[in-house]
């Protein structure tokens, strides 16, 4: 048997994607123009599945910051951080991090996936228990790999759920780490997290929040969910990513357990990896200034969160539950799904397209991300080619609908 | 995603839960997998209690998470994930279940 014939179905799938016309999966960029515009395949596109929520990729000073950092410490660091030492930079970033959410300590990983992988699998160990949400990110469920600790799904985003877990796992002896998520990156929901706070704290379940996809975008500071809800002091961890609204790669946690320096000397995907180049390092301090400077910004983004999201739903799209960074479009299938994809695409309009098994509960979707560099006139425009595509695609019908929108945004 | 969960959520019927006190037997057990697993099945092959989960159903494995979870609503135990890789057919579903259900 070949090393790679048990994909062979996935193999047959993606084929079938394949002959009908532009690969959704190696969609190339042939030069980008701005945070919100690209040329792919010859032609000017608007940028709709980036993840560049605030634009910063192309903020002068951020670039700046970058060249500077370049040109005075090198292009890498070509090493970890245990072994082959820290920059200052990486010391000043972990110190401001803290310093942005209030709490005691930080550390900063490679990517935002490593991060994930490295805290949740070395925070628990045999005997305790890992719960997680049922839609939870593929670096969570790929760090539930990495521990001996049992792991148990709970539906998601319902407490009673988790409730119902932790109730039958009674006076087992181990820890309990419950796993959540500001905003999910599929559907852009918003996890119900002071319910789920006070479940944990009633059984005495440890917290890790990711704010990858709410970092700058909730909060009136911006720190995320734990921040906009109130349970920031609740939380015992907080992880997140530079690859979103701080517009570089990178990952982070922090925390206020007072053993917390430890977990330098015993995370791996921390200590066995080069740490991040001073250019990113650099390049992100200045992306958080301007996320605690300029909070028009997260203004900005929700506006155009509301302009897309509603737009699209008195059309008659089925949206995910509420309104988010990320807009996630409802379609039948996965090829209807992809021919949605393509002709958006044709039309000068990227967004991503998410299939199973990388989409819960098996739906196809059009996964639409927004910038606060966006114009109403671009998301209203796109919103117009979406229906047309939708109406002659018979994915929604001729009479707009009007429709509850909930989300407090 | 929240809407689609809480519609399963809704329709499971409180007077069809289980008499959580009570024993179980193994055919409720038997016949509550197949419920779940019938939308699976693979064209006219009865689901039995040697039929192999994962391979003789179109089931893929975020299904049989999901189905997972439902189980351990009905039978009100915790089937951990650790263990559900080591279960292979329908029969071996249904020992787990009894045994984690004698256990509570």
């Amino acid at each position: 048997m070949g090393l790679l014939d048990r994909h062979a179905d996935l193999l047959g799938q993606y084929r079938d994607v394949r002959i009908q016309g532009a690969d959704p999966f190696q969609i190339r960029m042939d030069r980008i123009l701005s945070p919100t515009e690209a040329i792919i395949n010859g032609r000017r596109t608007l940028m709709v599945g980036t993840n560049n929520y605030f634009g910063l990729t192309f903020d002068p000073t951020c670039m700046d910051a970058a060249i500077d950092a370049i040109r005075s410490e090198g292009t890498g660091t070509t090493g970890s951080r245990i072994a082959n030492g820290s920059y200052s930079q990486h010391v000043l970033l972990e110190k401001e991090l803290a310093e942005f959410y209030d709490k005691k300590h930080c550390m900063v990983f490679t990517t935002g996936y490593q991060a994930n992988l490295g805290i949740i699998s070395t925070l628990v160990s045999q005997g305790d228990y890992l719960l997680i949400d049922a839609d939870s990110h593929a670096s969570i469920y790929d760090a539930c790999k990495l521990t001996q600790a049992e792991m148990i799904r709970f539906k998601h985003n319902d407490p009673s759920s988790l409730d119902a877990r932790l109730r039958r796992l009674g006076d087992k002896p181990g820890n309990r780490l419950v796993v959540l998520e500001g905003v999910y990156s599929m559907l852009g929901d918003s996890a119900p997290l002071k319910e789920f706070v006070a479940v944990c704290k009633k059984y005495g379940a440890y917290i890790v929040v990711d704010e990858a996809h709410s970092l700058g975008v909730l909060g009136a500071n911006g720190r995320g969910l734990c921040e906009e809800v109130g349970v920031l002091d609740d939380v015992h961890f907080v992880v997140g990513t530079f690859s979103k609204t701080l517009g570089a790669v990178g990952g982070y946690c922090v925390s206020n357990d007072p053993d917390f320096e430890i977990l330098r000397l015993v995370t791996r995907s921390y200590m066995f990896t080069a740490s991040l180049p001073p250019s990113i390092v650099a390049s992100v301090r200045q992306a958080l200034r301007i996320v605690r400077a300029r909070p028009e910004l997260r203004q900005q983004l929700w506006d155009n969160v509301a302009t897309l999201y509603d737009g699209l739903a008195e059309r008659g799209f089925f949206l995910g539950p509420e309104h988010g960074p990320v807009v996630g479009v409802h379609l039948p299938d996965r090829l209807l799904a992809i021919r949605f994809w393509r002709a958006l695409l044709e039309a000068g309009i990227y967004v991503n397209v998410a299939v199973p098994p990388a989409t819960p509960n098996g739906v196809s979707l059009l996964r639409c991300s927004i910038c606060a560099a966006h114009t109403k006139q671009q998301l209203e425009r796109m919103t117009e080619v979406m229906t047309g595509i939708g109406l002659q695609m018979g994915v929604i019908s001729g009479t707009p609908k009007l429709r509850v929108v909930g989300g407090a945004h | 995603m929240r809407t689609a969960q809480k519609l399963i959520v809704e329709n499971d019927d409180v007077s069809k839960t289980m008499d959580l006190a009570g024993d179980i037997s193994r055919d409720d057990v038997i016949g509550e997998i197949s419920r779940h697993l019938a939308p699976f099945q693979n064209g006219d092959t009865p689901i039995v209690g040697e039929t192999v989960i994962s391979k003789d159903l179109t089931i893929d494995s975020l299904a049989v998470m999901d189905m997972i979870m439902e189980l351990e609503d009905r039978f009100d135990i915790t089937i951990p994930l650790n263990t559900v890789a080591e279960i292979h057919t329908v029969n071996e579903l249904a020992d787990t279940i009894l045994k984690l259900h004698s256990e509570r």
